[in-house]
């Protein structure tokens, strides 16, 4: 199967990871950070001082106790960090010793199966349609997403880095995950893929720009999620940890993370582990400027700001460092000729040059009502209308919502609309509180 | 630049919340934001890069795009008054400078009154001040016939932008066009002054520059030549001021009476070219709106009557008289009040090149019909994208019902 993508836009953003450069950056703590888990709902299992081997539970989901969020590493809990009202904001293990909790594999039963990855921590990795978030731990998928294509802007192509011994791994899992869904388990690739296709897998190959490796956009365009169905979506690094589980009866902790961006002028590849410490990664990393920097855990359009003394947050695949932006004084910035501005739009010199661009975080703009039509279409790969589904969010008209297509749709896919905005209008932030939104109304 | 942004970063205090003129902090901010690029960063959970392009630079465009026109109107302004005086030698920098005195008090009324009140409602809304009417006190003075008096310009003003656009909630929330509503409101509420025979020349001075014209000249607009004709079997002959015959070139280079900038449709040809190079307007409307004023124009033609004068105009002179092609390319492109869907954007431009005609050729009483057709297809275009909205809404429905009966 094939799917040719058109619209969307792959950002021409300076300080891309070169393959030469790998490093192992050991981590002396670890942090799981439940905000990145929507839907999940914390509950603690662990108390400072406590002794953890990687895989042990250091929270459950109140809604499904079995989903649990794991210690990556083996050692002793030395922070349970809360915010206002007690909200869990994480919890930080230091290492000691090597050793994992041993998982028990004897699983016949599809439920059987479903509790494996929740207790394991691997569903936690996973994501559902509708709602974007940690799957329901009672609901078989009616499919399961996988994507080997790896297209944000800068992001590591981590399907090249899975080698022809990680080939048996991910047919284990993906025969264990073709039990569970009802339907068929689905892997996208791009052309480059070497490894040919796996056993038990419907392969899909991917042509076109961002966001050509989201996993919502090859449902999209294969089956639609329709209201009452779910889906599962995740990535072949996640595919391959659940071969990994299955084969040793242990997590696999390890993640490869590139640590780039526009303002890092030594990108690299780090050989480290989930939640690793922020400054771990940043060690060694020169900046090309002085400015005030933004580090983002992920791609710059949907990662999270982390702080220096932070932890590597959730999909553990990228830093991105770039410019805040917010000591620069641009003279009549609106009027530029600058081919330096980076711009979907052609007013703008540099939308004709092939060049790398330096962007910094500030919006380039005021918030305003959505004016132009259409620029969020050409970014959106999908049968959606997305200034439609967008108003009927704002408006918390659930019914259009659903007709308009809420449940095939996640943040995600409308951050490149995000980026190219006139308007400048948050469009990720609305699709989230619009997704929370229903599904509290409808559970 | 360091010296401007020290001066503004002084001032700042005094016009926030609490300081002596906070009443002027809409208008403060927006004197920084467009001298400066705010300083503003993206959140901590959202697309951490934005594009360079925002609602400044994409008005701007528009403005430019309308440069063209405006010089034009100026020379043009000058040229019919000399026309109406008689002269027989038209000497260029005298005739724009007259142009210019002539329309300059318009674009500064228009502006005043405009960006007065968007001002006053930014500040009373606490919002930032929107671009909008960058493009609207342009637009007005262009559209409406030059010697229109200021007093009226600036009620029809006033009245546009508080009834078409702030009670709404001010820029993209307009659901018709507030150049148009402008003119509209001068069309039916001064009917005597904004019609007729001297209106769209100018004929007195121009700020005390040039002379004045002797009563008893006429300098009716093609349109409305042909409009009021009696000829029974074929289209009347259209003169200009001094009662030589406009040809096809004349209308197409725009040395004819009418609005200020809406005579040349080379001029207009060269702000589409902006305008759909730079990305800023739909092609779909534009080229919409022409197919259906062609067609429609065809129709009219092909069953002329003398009922109509009108009919007797070959089709392809229906697109380059009167307001036709500036609607075409600055009005119905408007995005907030033009369809948004693609499909609806076809739809929305033919209506329009369509009604447009149709009122033009049908409606003795009213010998232009492109603002009217405008504004009527303003208030459809959300129907419109509800019909094509629905299109995607069956689809999805239908997925769903082909499921639900498989599963049984």
């Amino acid at each position: 199967m094939k799917i040719q993508i058109k619209k969307g836009l792959d950002l021409p953003i300076a300080g891309a990871v070169t393959a030469a450069d790998v490093r192992s950056v050991p981590a002396a703590t670890a942090a799981v950070v439940p905000d990145d888990f929507a839907g999940f709902q914390p509950k603690v299992d662990v108390a400072v001082g406590d002794s953890v081997l990687a895989g042990d539970a250091l929270m459950h989901d109140k809604r499904f106790p079995a989903v649990k969020l794991v210690s990556p590493l083996c050692g002793k809990v030395v922070e349970v960090e809360r915010g206002e009202r007690r909200r869990l904001l994480k919890v930080v293990v230091e290492a000691a010793g090597d050793d994992f909790k041993k998982f028990d594999l004897t699983r016949t039963t599809p439920q059987d199966r479903i509790d494996l990855l929740a207790e394991s921590g691997l569903l936690a990795l996973m994501r559902q349609r509708p709602y974007d978030i940690v799957p329901a731990a009672d609901v078989r998928p009616r499919d399961i997403f996988v994507t080997a294509v790896y297209s944000a802007p800068l992001e590591l192509d981590t399907a090249r880095r899975i080698v022809a011994e990680d080939k048996a791994l991910l047919e284990l899992a993906t025969g264990f995950l073709a039990e569970i869904t009802t339907g068929s388990v689905y892997i996208s690739h791009r052309a480059s893929w070497t490894l040919g296709p796996v056993q038990g897998a419907k392969m899909v190959m991917v042509e076109g720009p961002h966001p050509a490796g989201n996993a919502g956009v090859q449902a999209a365009n294969i089956a639609p999620v329709n209201k009452g169905e779910t889906v599962w979506t995740l990535d072949i690094e996640t595919l391959r940890r659940l071969g990994h589980l299955l084969r040793h009866g242990k997590i696999d902790n390890r993640a490869t993370v590139a640590v780039c961006g526009p303002a890092v002028e030594n990108p690299y590849i780090a050989k480290t582990i989930i939640g690793a410490p922020v400054e771990a990664l940043m060690a060694g990393v020169k900046t090309v400027d002085t400015k005030h920097h933004r580090i983002v855990s992920g791609n710059v359009l949907v990662g999270t700001v982390v702080a220096a003394d932070g932890y590597l947050r959730y999909p553990y695949r990228m830093l991105t460092v770039l410019d805040e932006g917010d000591d620069v004084d641009e003279f009549m910035g609106w009027a530029s000729m600058s081919p330096a501005k980076m711009s979907v739009s052609r007013t703008f010199p540099g939308h004709f040059l092939k060049r790398l661009f330096r962007p910094d975080a500030r919006l380039l703009g005021g918030r305003r009502a959505m004016i132009m039509s259409g620029e969020y279409d050409a970014m959106m790969p999908m049968d959606v209308m997305p200034e439609y589904l967008l108003k009927a969010i704002i408006a918390r008209d659930i019914e259009n919502m659903e007709r308009l297509g809420i449940y095939e749709v996640a943040p995600e896919d409308f951050a490149l609309a995000e980026y190219a905005d006139t308007s400048k209008i948050p469009l990720q932030h609305i699709v989230r509180e619009g997704l929370d939104y229903l599904r509290k109304e409808l559970e | 630049m360091k010296s401007l942004k020290n001066f503004f970063d002084k001032a700042r205090p005094t016009f926030e919340p609490g300081g002596k003129l906070s009443a002027l902090g809409s208008v403060f901010d927006g004197f920084e934001t467009f001298l400066f690029t705010p300083r503003t960063t993206s959140g901590p959970s959202s697309v951490h890069v934005h594009d360079a392009i925002d609602s400044k630079r994409t008005m701007i465009i528009v403005v430019l795009a309308l440069m063209p026109c405006f010089f034009f109107g100026m020379y043009n302004t000058g040229y019919q008054h000399w026309l109406a005086l008689g002269a027989d030698s038209f000497p260029f920098w005298q005739l724009m400078l007259y142009g210019f005195l002539a329309v300059i008090p318009r674009v500064v009324v228009s502006y005043f009154v405009g960006l007065g009140i968007e001002f006053a409602f930014a500040q009373w809304r606490k919002e930032e001040i929107q671009e909008g009417f960058l493009v609207t006190g342009i637009l007005i003075p262009m559209i409406c016939p030059i010697e229109t008096p200021l007093w009226m310009l600036a009620v029809a003003t006033a009245f546009a932008v508080v009834f078409a656009k702030e009670v709404f909630g001010g820029t993209g929330y307009n659901i018709v066009n507030v150049a148009l509503v402008a003119r509209a409101f001068l069309f039916f509420a001064y009917p005597a002054q904004m019609s007729g025979d001297k209106v769209f020349v100018a004929s007195g001075t121009a700020l005390g520059y040039g002379t004045a014209v002797p009563d008893g000249f006429t300098c009716a607009t093609p349109l409305g030549q042909i409009a009021t004709s009696t000829a029974t079997d074929s289209l009347v002959t259209v003169t200009g001021i001094d009662g030589h015959a406009i040809t096809t070139w004349d209308a197409f280079l725009g040395l004819i009476p009418g609005s200020f900038g809406e005579t040349s449709v080379l001029c207009i040809l060269i702000g589409a070219l902006i305008l759909l190079l730079s990305g800023m307007a739909s092609w779909r409307i534009m080229l919409g709106v022409f197919l259906g004023g062609l067609g429609m124009g065809l129709i009219a033609n092909l069953t002329a009557t003398p009922t109509y004068p009108a009919s007797f105009m070959p089709a392809w002179d229906q697109l380059l008289y009167g307001g036709f092609a500036f609607a075409a390319v600055f009005m119905a492109t408007d995005p907030v009040t033009a369809a948004r869907t693609n499909t609806g954007k076809w739809i929305y431009g033919i209506l329009i090149g369509v009604i447009a005609v149709l009122i033009r050729v049908y409606n003795n009483g009213y010998p232009e019909g492109a603002m009217l057709a405008v504004l009527l297809m303003n208030v459809m275009s959300s129907l419109i994208d509800w019909c094509v909205v629905q299109a995607n809404i069956r689809r999805r429905m239908r997925r769903l019902i082909v499921k639900t009966n498989a599963n049984e």
